[in-house]
């Protein structure tokens, strides 16, 4: 059924319709609308034989869901940015424990300074600890990647993050195709663990494991996301099936066939990146565009065929790996290893900056005409970084950083949250 | 009402069992075809407290549970004996998640537990979450505070030997005042463990007003399984301090170990209690009272108190907290037996 | 289930795990010879016999009881119970009531009338026993339950020695004593009253006996030399007391002074309250120093007895008698003061102890006498082979209870040395010390005390003065047995190994340990209430 409704109830939507069993939340911005929408779902009775549990923190909610998840429930959490950091040690252990608790993450920013906006830090801190990443393009996609999440996830017995970028996509109200419950049982059988509490099969889960054999443990941990790395393409064809729309995958190209350039992003930046492409296209320039929506496992075959054709690769990323650069281009590189390629690390976004397609623009220009630097920070004002590098430089005692620069920029106060 | 001693006179409910008590009045420790849910073959230390109380506790919330439990188990000493690859000794599901969650896990098995019962997939399961003081009065405070405020339907068992002994020994908000630990050494003006810091937990919980709070210890088999069993026949956020008395880290004999949490009840350093709805509701009574030195004497972590110069203020203040847990909680009877 | 690697596993799969290893001691379930046990003269298994009493099961107590002394009915009332002083009970609160709870057994399979066991097989060889006392008696069970034939020799018209002649019948009535001594003969034992045996060497001889046990007790009256009158009536206790169980009961007259200060003074002293008298002892030492047992002088006390502390009798006359006071030197022994005083006296008494009457004795080649008592190996021979001797007869203590246990002893060296074998005792256990219990576990109860006849009845009747203990009180004075170094089956050290390493086996069947997982903690041990369990260094 098509709707015009806000991501974030059409991703509680999804989730409802995939008949979770335990829902834990805690709120944080801009996480919030979905696990709102979902409490009242449940305290209403539109999703049956669910608890919704109002946990004290982040680290309660996954540490919630790994005990409901390890006794057979299907379990659903959503967080963002601080909130996902607090709940660190229960991210790994959840993967660790290959439980396939499915959680959304609003894209958020990391502080100090604290910053509720958009960018992609905080998943990515998450990068390497066992779960499946998934970022989506567009509502449609977030709603309908929480279905395919629940039975990859199941399937392979890993938990996975469904990443949609906070506010831009979450508290966007566009047209989304909300499937039918029978579409969605159809897709998604009940979950059967692999491992489950039960005193029927008494298991001990979560042992001490030493040299001996972590090793290994962790050598399967990678076996089973390279199995996911085969599945993931299969459950989209699988789900268009159903669905009757294209959805998830591993990548998605974009007129890279006979591109030059191709640029390489995640989530919603997608959009704006295309519309620019499409802009330059029409001027003759050879470029395209390859979204990447499985981060973790990361696709490197895939990637690599998108881009061996291209003379030069650019990564515009929403995360900085401070000391070094870029995060996601680390990725894309390994990937482009022995191709002959130009590759540039472009770190934009970060903190909920506007992309704007004048400035895709002009940068995809400068790098179709070799001049990119290897690391370029997106409408970076060097004015204010300057200043503030200066009065370091000069002043024992220069203050908080973050504070002299707003008031450089002149913002007097912003609004966090 | 609390815990009554039988006056049975041979050795009343002293013992485990005795032949000669009707079968009712045995403990579940008695039984031939006990679960032993934490069964032999564990790498705890030779006399180790902790293990002895969770077998006793977790053995008599599967008897109150007709074999339908799950435990979650927080990390520590009981976790890492219990548990390395490649043998577990534990008889029944059990989950160690991290060392700071184990509430917060407990009330996810809990929560899946009554869905699927309401789906008609599983029977009436039951979740108890265990852990040491370390884990549960401080990295595990804020979740097991969460799973209380919320009157999960858990019963979580603090094992309590007073500090964080699997990491070598250290100070924990349990560590008791002049114990010596690898972090609250024996030197400087006030040596060992600070006086005036630290929580006692039970009360905290209690403050929660959760249906159901007590306090046991290893030496007190007949009233730890009642409490147990009672807390079992409770739904809502249930808690059971046990003090379980640690050779290594109290630096005391391993055949000590009962006779240690024996004199702690008697000398009214731990008062074992229980409260309903945060009001105490019994007590065990003093039975035979002792001075703290009987107490503190036969542990390495007090060895400065009683060197060539006795610490006599020191051990004063020991006692003084001692008696005043014997007035707060009313620990002595005329006729205690 | 198909599992993920390593972080989860199996339950209970440690068991693979073998801690046994970590041992450098071991606990090792021991029996420790009770104090009570140790102390018993006729070395009854009182422990052992108090465990069946635990539970009510009181003919398989009494049953227990009876392998070591066949007369608990009787023990019940005239032993002077020297177990409970022994009993570690006594430093927790008071000794366990044995003796009580004997007494109880006993009068229970009187009542109930359970009968000894009779002998399987017959081994032919023949023994003779001089003497019905308790010490005959006893060698007479017990060489009869080995399987000989035995025939008794009694002197007097009824059985049971002393007991029958000496102690009165308020502390042992006689269808007690009889019915204890019957059970005996009904075992087959050959007795011939009235046939006192005049030489031994000649009676067993004619009888053709193969060996013979000697416990002709020590009847015969010490006399004092006190001058007396003509008219002076003195009689010895032994005599006066004998005379009480015949038809003709002797004149005493109202007042009669009663001389010594042992049990026989105070029971002459009482019989004679009995009948009428006003008695009156006359002893030369105090109270402390008196022989007589503490509560037997207590009970006289209490019917109105009179004591003269410190006084001897100097003459003896018609209705009168002269006393000298004593004062106690710096040793405590008696000296004359020199201060005289009379009293009255219708009649005296002596009890001053009595001699042996080794007449029977007369011309047996290896015999040695000293102190008129006949001499003993610790088999019970005496220096001539074939003749064994007890009780009284020969050197030690004089009771009842050590006369019985030198009946049993004599039986097994007896039936060894027919054999042409010597009986080796077993190798007596460690004794359970008070140190060895952890007295945590018992609960505080006080004993029983025995119900007494009202003192009315106890100036005026021969009427038993100490009751019986009933069923209840029986079983509450039973259960007060810390059953020191025995297992008592009370579930600790299955309870408390922190290991598991305690295997129960069952009721009756006690526990064992697992030496794979036992750790050597030693917990068990300690807390263990009644010492059952000891730690040994493992051999490394
Ligand atoms: C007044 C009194 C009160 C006592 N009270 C107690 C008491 O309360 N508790 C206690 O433990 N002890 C008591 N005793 C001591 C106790 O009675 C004796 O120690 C005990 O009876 C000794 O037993 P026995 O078998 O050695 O000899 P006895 O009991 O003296 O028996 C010897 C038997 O041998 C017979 N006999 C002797 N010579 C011959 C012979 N030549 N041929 C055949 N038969 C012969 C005698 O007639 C007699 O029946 C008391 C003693 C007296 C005198
Ligand atoms: C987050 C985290 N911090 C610290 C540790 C290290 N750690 C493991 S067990 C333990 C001590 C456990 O103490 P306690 O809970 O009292 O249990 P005990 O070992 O004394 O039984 C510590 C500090 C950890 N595993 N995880
Ligand atoms: S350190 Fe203490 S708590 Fe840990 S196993 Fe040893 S005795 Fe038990
Ligand atoms: S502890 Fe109890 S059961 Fe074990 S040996 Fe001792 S008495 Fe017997
Ligand atoms: S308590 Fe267990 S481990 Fe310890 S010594 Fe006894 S049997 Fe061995
Ligand atoms: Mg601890």
């Amino acid at each position: 059924m098509l709707k015009q409704t806000e991501g974030s109830h059409a991703v509680a939507e999804a989730v409802a319709l995939c008949r979770p069993e335990v829902i834990c939340a805690y709120p944080i911005s801009p996480q919030t609308h979905i696990v709102e929408g979902l409490g009242e779902m449940v305290k209403g009775g539109e999703v049956e034989n669910c608890e919704f549990i109002n946990v004290e923190s982040e680290f309660a909610a996954m540490s919630v869901a790994i005990g409901s998840s390890a006794t057979g429930a299907r379990t659903y959490t959503a967080t963002a940015s601080q909130g996902i950091l607090f709940m660190a040690e229960a991210v790994y252990n959840a993967s660790g424990l290959g439980l396939p608790i499915v959680m959304t993450v609003a894209n958020r920013a990391i502080g100090a300074p604290i910053n509720i906006w958009n960018d992609h830090t905080d998943a990515l801190s998450q990068r390497d600890s066992g779960w499946i990443q998934l970022f989506a393009e567009t509502n449609q996609e977030a709603l309908d990647l929480h279905i395919q999440a629940f039975k990859l996830a199941e399937e392979v017995s890993l938990p996975v993050m469904v990443c949609m970028d906070g506010f831009i996509l979450t508290h966007a109200y566009e047209r989304v195709d909300v499937p039918t419950q029978e579409q969605v049982d159809a897709f998604l059988p009940p979950y059967e663990p692999r491992q489950v509490l039960d005193p029927k099969e008494p298991v001990s889960i979560g042992a001490m494991v030493g040299p001996e054999a972590f090793s290994e443990v962790r050598y399967l941990a990678h076996a089973k996301q390279m199995q996911a790395l085969e599945l993931i393409p299969k459950l989209a064809e699988e789900f268009k099936t159903v669905f009757g729309r294209e959805s998830g995958g591993l990548t998605r190209s974009y007129l890279t066939d006979d591109a030059e350039t191709i640029v390489v992003a995640m989530g919603s930046v997608l959009g704006t990146i295309k519309d620019t492409v499409d802009e330059m296209r029409a001027a003759g320039e050879k470029i395209g565009v390859l979204g990447i929506t499985s981060y973790r496992p990361f696709p490197i075959d895939s990637v690599r065929a998108a881009l061996q054709n291209a003379q030069r690769v650019v990564v515009l990323e929403k995360s900085l790996a401070v000391g070094i650069g870029g995060i996601l281009s680390t990725d894309v590189r390994m990937a482009m290893s022995g191709l002959q390629l130009r590759g540039h690390t472009v770190v934009a976004g970060l903190g909920g900056r506007a992309i704007t397609r004048k400035s895709l623009r002009a940068l995809f220009a400068k790098a179709a005409r070799g001049e990119l630097e290897h690391l370029t920070f997106l409408d970076l004002d060097w004015n204010v970084v300057n200043k503030q590098l200066e009065r370091e430089r000069t002043t024992r005692r220069s203050g908080p950083a973050a504070e002299s620069m707003l008031r450089d920029v002149g913002v007097i106060a912003a609004r966090i949250g | 009402m609390s815990f009554q001693p039988l006056h049975f006179y041979q050795t009343g409910t002293f013992t485990v069992g005795n032949r000669l008590l009707a079968e009712e009045d045995r403990t579940v420790q008695a039984e031939i075809g006990r679960t032993n849910s934490l069964n032999s073959g564990h790498r705890a230390c030779q006399g180790c407290g902790e293990a002895l109380g969770a077998r006793f506790a977790i053995d008599a919330a599967m008897n109150a549970a007709r074999g339908r439990l799950i435990a979650a188990n927080a990390t520590g000493c009981l976790e890492v004996f219990s548990t390395p690859y490649p043998e577990t000794s534990w008889q029944i599901p059990w989950i160690h998640s991290l060392f700071g969650n184990t509430a917060a896990v407990a009330t996810g098995i809990a929560a899946a537990i009554k869905v699927k019962k309401q789906k008609g997939e599983m029977g009436d399961v039951r979740v108890v979450a265990q852990g040491g003081d370390g884990g549960t009065t401080d990295i595990g405070f804020g979740c097991l505070s969460g799973m209380f405020e919320r009157n999960d339907d858990v019963l979580y068992i603090c094992y309590d030997n007073g500090g964080y002994m699997n990491t070598g020994v250290q100070r924990s908000s349990a560590t008791p005042p002049a114990a010596r630990t690898a972090t609250t050494m024996p030197v400087g003006p006030e040596p060992g463990n600070a006086f005036g810091q630290g929580k006692f937990l039970p009360a905290i919980a209690m403050a929660h007003e959760i249906p159901y709070v007590a306090t046991a210890t290893v030496a007190g088999l007949h009233d730890l399984e009642y409490k147990v069993t009672k807390a079992m026949g409770m739904r809502g956020a249930r808690y059971i301090h046990i003090l379980v008395p640690c050779p290594l880290g109290w630096g005391a004999a391993s055949q000590d170990t009962i006779k240690l949490a024996r004199l702690a009840k008697e000398t009214g350093i731990f008062p074992v209690f229980e409260a309903e709805r945060g009001e105490v509701t019994g007590v065990l009574k003093i039975r035979r009272q002792q001075p703290v030195e009987e107490y503190l004497k036969l542990q390495k972590r007090y060895a400065h108190l009683f060197g060539k110069t006795p610490a006599v203020e020191t051990i004063a203040r020991l006692q003084a907290a001692a008696d005043k847990n014997i007035r707060k909680y009313g620990l002595l009877d005329q006729e205690a037996n | 289930m198909d599992k993920p690697f390593a972080i989860t596993l199996d339950p209970g799969s440690s068991l693979a795990n073998h801690t046994g290893s970590w041992r450098t001691s071991r606990p090792v379930y021991v029996d420790r010879l009770p104090p009570c046990n140790k102390q018993c003269p006729a070395g009854e298994d009182i422990q052992g016999w108090l465990f069946h009493a635990e539970s009510g099961n009181y003919e398989s107590a009494w049953r227990h009881l009876t392998k070591d002394n066949p007369f608990p009915a009787i023990m019940g009332r005239v032993c002077y119970h020297s177990c409970e002083g022994a009993c570690n009970r006594g430093q927790i609160d008071e000794p366990v009531g044995i003796n009580s709870v004997e007494r109880f057994l006993g009068d229970e399979a009187l009542k109930r009338g359970w009968k000894l066991t009779a002998p399987t097989a017959e081994s032919g060889k023949h023994v003779l026993i001089v003497g019905a006392g308790p010490s005959g008696m006893s060698a007479a069970y017990h060489l009869r339950r080995l399987g000989h034939r035995v025939t008794v020799h009694e002197a007097g018209p009824l059985l049971g020695g002393m007991m029958r002649f000496g102690i009165p019948k308020y502390r042992l009535p006689r269808d007690v004593l009889e019915a204890e001594m019957q059970r005996v003969v009904e075992l087959g034992v050959h007795v011939q009253l009235n046939s006192k045996v005049e030489n031994i060497l000649d009676t067993m001889q004619d009888g053709k006996f193969d060996a013979a046990f000697l416990a002709v007790g020590a009847h015969i009256g010490k006399r004092a030399t006190i001058p007396a009158g003509d008219a002076a009536k003195i009689i010895d206790a032994i005599s006066l007391l004998r005379s009480m169980e015949g038809e003709d009961q002797p004149m005493l007259g109202r007042r009669v002074v009663v001389y010594g200060g042992g049990n026989t003074a105070i029971d002459v002293a009482r019989t004679a309250k009995r009948m009428g008298a006003e008695p009156l002892i006359v002893y030369r030492r105090t109270r402390e120093k008196m022989p007589a047992h503490d509560f037997e002088v207590e009970e006289a006390l209490q019917e109105g007895i009179m004591v003269k502390w410190l006084s001897t009798i100097k003459q003896a006359d018609e209705s009168s008698l002269t006393i000298e006071k004593m004062a106690l030197d710096s040793k405590g022994f008696p000296q004359p003061t020199g201060e005289f005083e009379t009293i009255e006296a219708d009649s005296l008494v002596l009890a001053l102890g009595q001699d042996v009457d080794l007449g029977l004795l007369e011309g047996v080649p290896g015999l040695q006498v000293s102190d008129g008592v006949v001499q003993v190996g610790s088999n019970m021979m005496t220096g001539h082979p074939g003749i064994f001797a007890g009780g009284d007869m020969v050197p030690a203590e004089r009771n009842v209870t050590v006369g019985i246990g030198h009946g049993k002893a004599a039986a097994k060296h007896i039936d060894a040395w027919l054999r042409s074998e010597e009986y080796v005792a077993p190798v007596k256990h460690d004794t359970a010390a008070f140190e060895n219990l952890n007295t945590w576990y018992y609960t505080d109860a006080p004993k029983t005390v025995r119900p007494m006849l009202d003192i009315i009845r106890r100036q005026s009747t021969f009427d038993e003065v100490q009751g019986g203990l009933d069923e209840s009180t029986a079983l509450f004075e039973a259960r007060r047995c810390l059953s020191c170094g025995n297992c008592f089956e009370c579930d600790n050290c299955y309870g408390v190994c922190p290991d598991n390493a305690v295997i129960k086996l069952g009721p009756g069947k006690r526990f064992q340990f697992n030496y794979d997982y036992c750790k050597g903690c030693g917990m068990c041990v300690a807390e263990c209430p009644c010492g059952a369990i000891k730690m040994e260094a493992e051999e490394i």
